[in-house]
């Protein structure tokens, strides 16, 4: 078995394996007075240094997921301001900004800088885009996003799920949502990151836990997890990632890899074989035993056209592409064994088309 | 052999499944997403997928068998809901699972079989595929009450050859239930599915409403001279043969005769009105050499009855079958005219809205 659906799911990482483990032996609830409370406590607390030493200077709001980290961001940030999202935002995000206004991505999928100056022209605004694309792994201009922010007056609520544990994070955001599990932790654990003296009003007010941010108590071996994968060292994958792209395109020239010209996240590449349903690569290739995504899995598991790329012009090739994210763990091995996979996929659809 | 399966979630193919897994076949199962459950079932907040994809994908993982879902919703919408509106409008009466059959299950999933390197199709249909000396044949099922060959008259010969149906064979439901649960299968003893699965509370009339507003529209109900005996709310609402919700008092009951979709009207008469000895079905599928001359065979022209006497001609200039009953039966435009040569189907196409026009065929 090949896996390379990472932006998916990273595989565990040893030490947030670890550390999820030990904190499954705490007692406590952190909430607690008691002694065994405050021991859990402070394992939640060095999460939240952690978590926030590396992507911070801001405060830590612990919640179940990127999806609730987003969604906290817009209901805490939205209330007085129009809503603009990235026309490629991930479905947490535009599902979270019903009425939005999308801001046009170009051809590449970058965020057109003309279009969002433009739109802050028009009043108080909170600006909603991606760190990194979850499809393809094209990556916004941040600093210049931050910058018109800025001059704007507008607020900025930076998605950096797919991100977070691949690189850089840029600053300049008002808050900063990111997943546990994509970064190699425990499934079950994201985090808002508040930009200093940015506060908000909770989504589920419960018991008041996480300074009345987020109630419910916290998933403390989740948190843990992600907190260690979080300072886990990157990976650079994309000397791997390039390798592989340039022999798909020597093995088939109409293969087309979407925002290659442009940054992107290394280890993710968005592959388009023309003519093929993207479902059926993902199919044959699962078969094959490698796994590989496309467009976002509706929980049906059904797959869907991909909204990403048709909002990048390339609606043709929308229901053709598929997501190759290696892992942090990815070996020459797994890419040689996808290439062959995918050689064989090509071929033989071709044939059964002729 | 890798063996792609069309699993519904129901009893029949998940039973279909189960015998192949069991049989040591790489079973592959694929649940196609027709339409969005939640928008049809008018629950807001449900989702897209219904409890037959759940279903279908709790028994491939307890078969332990791959299982994927397919979304098919657009290619459901364009071959099948949209010509099911189309055929009300046209004042016939549509029969969407031979659609259905025809594109989204035979004429898609074979291709996708190919691609994913799978030998053969397998579904829950109840007809027994034969091979033949001249390649794979079309017969009844071995269960006459639950026999499904009219439905399948459009497979190609090429589809045929791919295709498998384990249930043929199969002596009633109930064998099939016991199978299911000795393979411990949690869908056993589910109910069968009724009417037509993108209308759940069967009200064809709203569907039709939507996509072909025209076919809503109200006009004359007329007796054969041409009398108006009252109005109605659309032909959509009306289908040949049709005896209950016309809506008008009369001596005795009266039953829809022929719909003129032109003028929006619809035509009725006394049940005696409406049996007639020929008929002619175009858009034809033959599952042997096309016939050169009169044959003798059995007909079927509607889903639930046995398949009748009949003498047919191929008019190959057409396209056309022409069709001579020995008992003169009602011939409902737009359903499938399905050809047996005893257990055997050899071919069939979709009855025209002609069959008042006497035929070319002397008998």
């Amino acid at each position: 078995m090949i896996y390379l659906d990472a932006n998916a799911t990273e595989p565990l990482r040893p030490e947030a394996r670890a550390a999820a483990i030990a904190a499954m032996d705490c007692l406590g609830n952190p909430s607690s007075v008691h002694t065994d409370g405050r021991a859990a406590r402070r394992l939640l607390e060095a999460a939240r240094t952690t978590i926030g030493t590396r992507f911070g200077p801001g405060s830590v709001v612990f919640t179940s997921g990127g999806t609730e980290a987003n969604a906290l961001a817009i209901h805490g940030l939205a209330p007085g301001r129009r809503v603009l999202v990235g026309a490629t935002e991930h479905p947490a995000v535009l599902a979270a900004a019903p009425g939005a206004v999308a801001i046009p991505v170009d051809g590449d999928g970058v965020v057109s800088l003309a279009a969002l100056e433009a739109l802050l022209r028009e009043g108080p605004a909170l600006v909603c885009l991606m760190a990194a694309n979850n499809e393809t792994g094209v990556q916004h201009p941040l600093a210049e996003v931050a910058a018109l922010c800025r001059a704007a007056g507008a607020m900025l609520q930076v998605d950096a799920v797919q991100a977070a544990g691949r690189g850089t994070v840029p600053g300049g955001w008002h808050s900063l949502a990111i997943s546990g599990h994509k970064m190699g932790g425990v499934k079950g654990a994201g985090a808002l990151l508040l930009a200093p003296g940015v506060e908000i009003g909770a989504l589920i007010a419960g018991g008041g836990q996480e300074r009345g941010q987020r109630g419910g108590t916290e998933a403390l071996p989740a948190i843990a997890a992600m907190a260690a994968a979080a300072v886990s060292d990157p990976s650079d994958l994309s000397v791997l990632r390039d390798r592989m792209e340039a022999r798909l395109l020597d093995l088939a020239p109409e293969v087309v890899i979407a925002g290659k010209a442009v940054p992107r996240l290394g280890n993710t590449s968005c592959i388009a074989l023309p003519g093929v349903a993207a479902e059926t690569q993902v199919i044959a290739l699962d078969l094959a035993g490698v796994r590989v995504s496309a467009g976002a899995a509706c929980s049906s598991g059904k797959v869907a056209r991909s909204h990403v790329l048709e909002a990048m012009g390339l609606g043709s090739l929308a229901g053709c592409a598929i997501r190759v994210s290696l892992p942090w763990n990815a070996t020459e091995q797994d890419v040689d064994g996808f290439i062959i996979a995918w050689a064989a996929m090509r071929q033989r659809i071709s044939r059964s088309a002729a | 052999m890798r063996i792609l399966v069309a699993m519904s979630g129901g009893v029949d193919s998940s039973v279909v499944a189960g015998l192949l897994a069991e049989a040591g076949h790489e079973v592959v199962g694929a649940t196609l997403q027709l339409y969005d459950h939640g928008a049809a079932a008018a629950r807001k907040g449900a989702c897209c997928a219904g409890q037959d994809i759940l279903d279908a994908r709790r028994v491939a993982d307890q078969l332990g068998v791959a299982h994927y879902v397919l979304d098919r919703e657009a290619r459901f919408r364009d071959a099948v809901i949209s010509d099911f509106a189309d055929t009300y409008a046209r004042g016939e009466t549509p029969i969407p699972c031979v659609r259905c059959n025809q594109t989204v299950k035979f004429a898609d999933l074979t291709v996708l079989a190919r691609d994913l390197g799978c030998e053969a199709l397998a579904t829950g249909h109840y007809a027994r595929r034969v091979e033949g000396p001249d390649g794979a044949e079309l017969h009844r099922a071995a269960d006459a009450a639950r026999d499904q060959s009219y439905f399948l008259f459009a497979t190609t010969r090429e589809q045929l050859e791919f295709a498998r149906f384990p249930l043929g064979d199969m002596a009633d439901k109930r064998s099939v239930r016991d199978v299911a649960a000795r393979l411990g299968l949690g869908v056993a003893e589910k109910p069968d599915s009724q009417d037509i699965c993108f209308v759940p509370d069967g009200r064809y009339s709203d569907v039709v409403g939507r996509m072909r507003p025209d076919a809503m529209a109200p006009g004359e109900i007329v007796d054969d001279a041409g009398r108006v005996l009252g109005q109605h709310q659309g032909i959509a609402r009306f289908t040949v043969g049709q005896g209950r919700g016309i809506g008008i008092a009369a001596a005795e009951r009266l039953y829809v005769q022929r719909v003129e979709p032109a003028v929006k009207r619809i035509v009725v008469g006394p049940r005696a009105a409406l049996p007639q000895r020929g008929a002619r079905a175009g858009e034809v599928n033959w599952l042997v050499e096309p016939p050169t001359s009169a044959m003798r065979v059995t007909i079927k022209l509607r889903g639930r009855e046995m398949p009748q006497p009949a003498v047919i001609a191929w008019d190959a200039a057409a396209g056309e079958i022409d069709i001579r009953l020995d008992v003169p039966g009602v011939v409902a435009p737009g359903q499938a005219a399905v050809v047996y040569a005893g257990e055997r189907v050899i071919g069939g196409g979709f009855l025209r809205a002609v069959a008042t026009a006497p035929t070319a065929l002397a008998v």
